[in-house]
């Protein structure tokens, strides 16, 4: 043995591969270490604007003390409508692909165009109702920045519909169609039942996307200095808020944009940890 | 109503012997239901399509002002109206780059450590929380950038690389100063920490295809964890490696916010990577609500098409690739 390892040879693949696991250990903790430090500084900086006024009170003018409450109710009220548009569609859609066109040209085709719609640049995505919506309406509106983050829904929901479903096992949906049951009931009742976990997740994932969504409601939903339940005119929500309050010069605004970015990101990642904990499959987005 | 209510609504018409009237509800439920999942299916295209047609409508004055000559000139400016995309389409190339030589040889790493030298109890735990990187808003990454990591950039970093390369040929170039914080290199490397956890999870899971077996066989003629990854891992998955590779390019060229926050849009093409520049997605989220003129409009939709056009064909390639690795693993 000794006579092996004394070998250069031997000595030189050794420390290669002593080298890369180090290295790789390295990589590892570097990922880590961005991960710590981001969270520290926005809990750092973001706690000591914590206050109930941060949710009672509107975004001030600068040099005045308020809260968030408009920004945090349309972020709510946007991300509510969003869903409520795109869930049903992708649902729907990823029924087709894992249902009645499991095996057809179809599905290959909107699998496809669906997962690059999933990375598509958000911004496209909003500078398209821009386009559709806001032009033609002649003023910014809530409904389009909810039309631009439903658009953000319908890819992770037809993907996550897509695979749940094609998980169920075949032998319930041939047990069920035995008994008589048309296809359409056998879906309905039998397969989305066995699959609701998985496409409750896809929901969860899909609001924690648009949550800090700021690119597609820049031109859409634009921004609203006052409390507004009307859909038809500009509205707040926190991601454009936090983008106009970090890079104002004013330090009262930046301090509740700091608190807005805490608030944006314990959302977010308590929505993915909650995903997470309901499906046993990870998801992949 | 679930599957028993079902199956006593079934009965109970049996019973009623109104069996052709049932069977006749079923079969127009079925169509209907399959005509509706089949025009959702559709509308995914539609969207795409949809989107394309949009942007091309929007960005017709622009390219009937400045035809072809759009894409390679380098003026933007507003008062003249005169605009060109090369600028922001270079920052948007340098900013991925760099974000990609740094990011890509880092996420290998953490999949290598994650598949082979991490302690089976921790992988989970540690996978999670790099996969929770990429739930962070682009955004957060914004604020933080500017905010925590730009200052303490030009303090210690910068100042060193000037100095570094400030007698080597071309590199001086490259990072010549002043120390501004913001500019392309910062807007890269937020990139690469942002494209870090897709470029992982995909590698991870690319690497998991790899059939034991092989690496046993290797492991069992005394290969080295390295010589294991090295000779047989990277041979079998290279395809969906570059695959996921270029997924994590199609966010990173497409990334807005965070990019916005740190470039200083600046359209204008300098040598030195430290100095500011813009994006294409920084272009139009700064500029495109107070943009005047239906000319200075719609050449930041048409900045938008190229962009869409750009990541369209990278992001297609990407699932090419990724489909291909499935399938082999599928085999």
């Amino acid at each position: 043995m000794s006579s092996v390892s004394a070998t250069p040879r031997y000595r030189r693949r050794r420390w290669r591969n002593r080298l890369a696991t180090t290295l790789a250990i390295a990589a590892a903790g570097l990922g880590l270490t961005w991960l710590v430090l981001i969270l520290l500084v926005l809990v750092v900086k973001g706690v000591g604007g914590l206050s109930l006024e941060v949710f009672t009170e509107m975004t001030p003018p600068p040099g005045s003390a308020g809260g968030l409450l408009n920004a945090i109710v349309g972020s709510l009220l946007l991300t509510i409508l969003a869903v409520l548009f795109g869930t049903p569609l992708g649902i729907l859609a990823g029924t087709y692909m894992a249902e009645y066109g499991r095996y057809s040209k179809l599905t290959l085709v909107v699998r496809f165009i669906n997962d690059i719609l999933l990375s598509a640049p958000s911004i496209v995505v909003g500078l398209f109702v821009y386009e559709i919506m806001v032009a033609q309406m002649g003023h910014f509106s809530a409904w389009a920045g909810a039309v631009a983050l439903a658009i953000l829904v319908i890819p992770v929901v037809v993907r996550t519909t897509e695979d749940m479903l094609l998980l169920v096992p075949t032998t319930l949906r041939e047990a069920s169609a035995a008994l008589g049951v048309p296809q359409w009931l056998v879906i309905r009742h039998v397969a989305y039942r066995a699959a609701r976990a998985g496409m409750i997740t896809g929901v969860l994932l899909a609001v924690a996307r648009i949550t800090g969504e700021t690119a597609p409601l820049l031109f859409t939903a634009l921004n609203n200095q006052f409390f507004s339940w009307n859909l038809n005119a500009p509205m707040a929500s926190l991601p454009v808020v936090i983008f106009q309050f970090a890079l104002s010069p004013y330090e009262d605004w930046q301090q509740l944009a700091w608190t807005g970015a805490l608030l944006i990101t314990v959302a977010v990642l308590g929505l993915s940890i909650l995903a997470r904990a309901l499906s046993s499959k990870k998801v992949q987005i | 109503m679930d599957a028993a209510v079902a199956g006593r609504d079934i009965a109970l018409v049996h019973a009623e012997g109104k069996r052709a009237t049932a069977l006749r509800r079923f079969r127009r439920g079925d169509i209907a239901f399959k005509s509706i999942t089949l025009v959702s299916a559709i509308t995914v295209l539609v969207l795409l399509a949809g989107v394309m047609v949009a942007l091309l409508h929007g960005s017709l004055p622009a390219w009937r002002a400045f035809g072809l000559g759009f894409l390679t000139s380098e003026s933007w400016n507003p008062v003249t109206e005169k605009f060109g995309a090369l600028p922001a389409i270079y920052g948007t190339v340098v900013t991925s780059v760099i974000a990609m030589l740094i990011g890509v040889p880092v996420s290998l790493g953490i999949a290598f450590f994650l598949t082979e030298i991490c302690p089976e109890r921790l992988r989970r735990t540690i996978g999670t929380a790099i996969e929770l990187l990429a739930g962070i808003p682009s955004i957060i990454y914004g604020i933080w950038g500017l905010f925590v990591f730009a200052p303490w950039f030009q303090v210690h970093v910068q100042p060193l690389l000037i100095d570094t390369f400030a007698n080597i040929p071309l590199l001086d170039q490259l990072f010549a100063g002043p120390p501004y914080g913001i500019g392309m290199l910062t807007a890269g490397l937020i990139l690469a920490i942002m494209v870090l956890p897709f470029i992982t999870s995909i590698t991870r899971e690319v690497f998991e295809t790899v059939p034991p077996v092989l690496k046993e066989a290797a492991y069992g003629i005394g290969c080295t964890r390295w010589e294991v990854i090295r000779r047989v891992v990277i041979p079998y998955t290279r395809v969906g490696i570059i695959g996921g590779v270029m997924l994590g390019l199609g966010r990173a060229l497409g990334e807005t916010m965070a990019v916005t926050f740190v470039i200083g849009n600046a359209h204008r093409i300098v040598t030195s990577i430290l100095a500011p520049g813009t994006t294409i997605s920084a272009s139009i989220a700064n500029e495109f609500t107070e943009a005047v003129g239906e000319l200075y409009t719609s050449s930041l939709i048409a900045l938008g098409l190229i962009l869409f056009f750009i990541t369209f064909v990278v992001l297609a390639a990407a699932r090419l690739m990724l489909m291909r690795i499935a399938m082999k693993a599928g085999n």
